[in-house]
């Protein structure tokens, strides 16, 4: 334990840039996720475009994926990014997309009823209400960030995947272990966490008490 | 508002027989006008017209002196109460939240969006201070009705359209709900389209009563000349084969008293229906019954024989 | 990267073998594991809860992760990579079978046993054919994800297309590298599609079958 105790700094360091990594990622594939969710569940034609290419997408290892892109991206933070948001987006398109087209026809027949309008109806009704499904997908796609981002040290993106290969490298296997555990403890807590907030969420929007 | 319906029609895509076939309906100011029909007959589709949640292929709809096929939906709906069957309530937001919807929509200022709220929910019954923070999910099928009517009342609107409102309640309730709602909307004198296929409910609550079929009408008249009078085959069994009966539950004792006093000691209140008395004297093998006023005066006398000649057809 | 194939044929078929030996050992192994499994827990709920628990803290931890872990304990190559790859497959297919089995229908199963049913074959009869097409998904996702993962193997010395990648790099031998990942994407493709098939098939028989 002792390389552990004493460079708890440098496995901080990895850890925020992990954490950088899947923060980027979230945030940009739900920028574009949330839209395109919307448009997917509006219409049919384009959910299924959108279901066969990002279907086709996170079928691919994410390692070939970072292999693929070197001639394109090159190295580092950003390519890493690119390949990160592609693998979030079929997990928030399809989540929010489900979430949209799960909410009761009544609601929205009594909320076109009273007079809202489109976008108003969006943001006050819809999206409220598919909340609960759309953290679920937050929640499976930070879980699958954390471990994407772990192999994008391949491509020197940095983040724990460096600790860990820097110990297979060097054949020390308390850095392999240590960026092991402290990866693995990332992805538990960022999944409990969502968990909880999502059956919050759940809970309170429930038809039935 | 006067609602005027002047030839609509709606065709959907792919169908040959429209849904509604150039209605002609007009309906006075305060009034409340039941739409009912076998399903498919086009009540529902005609109702959801007025305030275009379907938009009609041909013809014009006047509420007040606007033509609302010309206006704003989005604006016409939040001057329009609308109440569905299985209500609607948004499980995400308060009672209080819920009721606020259209006032908030039309921007009214938060003071006099409160004082509403509270108003509304005493009106239709429900203590302000202990339902206003909670939400649907803890609130009966009936209280969530309740809701429901005050959610559509609360901006004020001339008019009100309610589907089945109260279908997905249980028959003991349902009865009391209309009653009470009943009496609110003559009280606050809105016109109201309400669509139901229960013949019952449409007795009860219409002071006309629209029978359609196959997306056209077929009588529009009060209750009792619908009872008395059906139009044809179709009408009379809709109405059903105890017509009759019926009718007799439209007049209260009290407006059908004779003077003088009953032989026996049959003594019934005067807010009984006549079919009630009819019920009562046949059960005690009486001819006739004393009617009572509140207080316990006698009002008068009601016989079988007058009965008899009443459901004739005699009195109107 | 198509000459590269060509130029070194038997380096690339013994990736590609290794990988598939892989894969298929490891999902042979979550198969022999968590189909019976699934099926003891559905008897025993008390289980159940612990086991579910301990499967969906394993389901949340990185793929890498879980292969590293294996160098201490059982150093490099094809072993510590099969044991690795099977705790990453398991988690889908227990889940799946062990939901499957018990949201089958509880009216259906009553029926059955009210026919005279015995317990073993109200298992045999009703409740595993109604089950199939969760539990074949969760095949599926096993199978996908192991095929995925084995990518990684490469880094514990388990061989596999990967090693392409990884050696592709170390050396600067882009055509190698490119070779690799080209063709580990197009082995997860066809076996996504592969089993996807198979699943419709599977329940379109179940459709006819029970009309």
């Amino acid at each position: 334990m002792s390389w552990t105790i004493e460079n708890y700094d440098r496995l901080l360091v990895a850890l925020w840039e992990h954490i950088q990594l899947v923060g980027v990622g979230l945030a940009i594939a739900l920028a574009i996720g949330l839209p395109l969710g919307v448009l997917s569940a509006r219409r049919p034609g384009f959910a299924l475009v959108v279901l066969l290419v990002s279907g086709a997408l996170y079928t691919i290892p994410a390692l070939a994926i970072f292999a693929l892109l070197i001639p394109y991206l090159g190295l580092g933070f950003w390519p890493a990014i690119v390949a990160l948001v592609a693998y979030a987006l079929l997990i928030i398109i399809r989540n929010v997309a489900t979430g949209l087209q799960e909410i009761s026809p009544d609601i929205l027949d009594a909320a076109d009823g009273m007079g809202y309008g489109k976008w108003r109806r969006l943001f006050a009704i819809e999206l409220p209400l598919a909340l609960p499904v759309i953290i679920a997908g937050i929640r499976i796609t930070v879980v699958t960030q954390v471990s994407v981002a772990t192999v994008a040290a391949f491509i020197n993106a940095g983040g724990l995947g460096d600790i860990i290969f820097q110990g297979i490298t060097q054949d020390f296997g308390e850095k392999v272990v240590a960026g092991a555990v402290v990866t693995s403890a990332l992805a538990i807590l960022c999944d409990e966490s969502l968990r909880r907030v999502e059956l919050r969420l759940r809970a309170n929007q429930a038809e039935h008490a | 508002m006067t609602i005027r319906l002047e030839k609509v029609t709606k065709l959907f895509p792919g169908v040959t027989r429209p849904a509604v076939d150039a209605l002609d309906l007009t309906i006075e100011k305060g009034q409340v006008c039941v739409l009912i029909g076998p399903s498919g007959c086009g009540k529902t589709t005609t109702m959801r017209m007025v305030n275009r949640l379907i938009e009609p292929t041909s013809g014009r709809i006047i509420v007040g002196d606007r033509d609302v096929t010309k206006a704003d939906p989005v604006e016409l709906r939040r001057h329009i109460g609308y109440v569905i069957q299985q209500i609607g309530l948004f499980p995400h937001m308060t009672i209080a939240q819920n009721v606020a919807t259209v006032p908030k929509l039309l921007g009214w200022e938060q003071a006099k969006i409160k004082a509403r709220s509270e108003e509304m929910l005493d009106l239709v019954g429900l203590d302000p201070a202990q339902y206003l923070s909670r939400y649907p999910r803890h609130l009966s099928g009936g209280q969530r009705q309740r809701v429901g009517v005050a959610r559509a009342l609360a901006a004020d609107p001339p008019v009100m359209l309610m589907d089945e409102p109260f279908g997905a309640v249980d028959p003991i309730v349902r009865g009391r709900l209309q009653e009470e709602f009943l009496a609110i909307l003559k009280r606050l004198k809105k016109t109201v389209i309400l669509v139901t296929h229960d013949i019952d409910e449409a007795i009860r609550m219409g002071d006309v009563v629209a029978i359609m079929k196959d997306g056209k009408l077929v009588q529009y008249d009060t209750p009792d000349r619908l009872l008395a009078a059906p139009v044809d085959d179709f009408v009379a069994d809709f109405v059903g084969a105890d017509r009759a009966l019926r009718r007799l539950s439209l007049v209260r004792a009290a407006d059908a008293v004779e003077p003088g006093g009953a032989a026996g000691d049959l003594m019934l209140s005067g807010s009984l229906s006549v079919r009630e008395v009819l019920s009562a004297l046949l059960a005690a093998g009486q001819d006739a019954a004393t009617i009572l006023a509140e207080d316990g005066t006698a009002l008068g006398q009601i016989t079988l024989a007058a009965i008899r000649a009443r459901s004739a057809g005699g009195i109107p | 990267m198509a000459q590269w194939i060509s130029a070194n044929p038997s380096i690339f078929i013994v990736a590609l073998q290794n990988h598939l030996w892989l894969t298929g050992v490891a999902l042979a192994a979550v198969l022999l594991i968590a189909l019976p499994l699934g099926l003891l827990l559905t008897r025993h709920r008390g289980f159940a809860n612990i086991a579910i628990a301990i499967v969906n803290i394993l389901r949340t931890v990185p793929s890498l992760a879980l292969l590293v872990i294996m160098l201490p304990l059982l150093g490099t190559g094809f072993l510590p990579s099969v044991v690795a790859l099977t705790l990453y497959g398991l988690p889908a297919l227990l889940l799946n079978t062990y939901t499957g089995l018990t949201e089958v229908d509880a009216d259906i199963v009553e029926a059955a046993r009210g026919q005279g049913f015995s317990d073993a074959q109200v298992m045999t009869r009703i409740e595993i054919p109604l089950a199939l097409p969760v539990i074949f998904a969760g095949i599926r996702t096993a199978a996908v994800q192991i095929v995925s993962a084995a990518t990684l193997a490469a880094f514990i010395g388990g061989g596999g297309l990967g090693e392409l990648i990884t050696a592709g790099m170390a050396n600067f031998n882009f055509p190698q590298l490119i070779a690799g990942a080209v063709a580990v994407a197009l082995l997860a493709l066809a076996v996504e599609i592969a089993f996807a098939g198979i699943e419709r098939l599977m329940t379109r028989q179940l459709r006819m079958g029970a009309s």
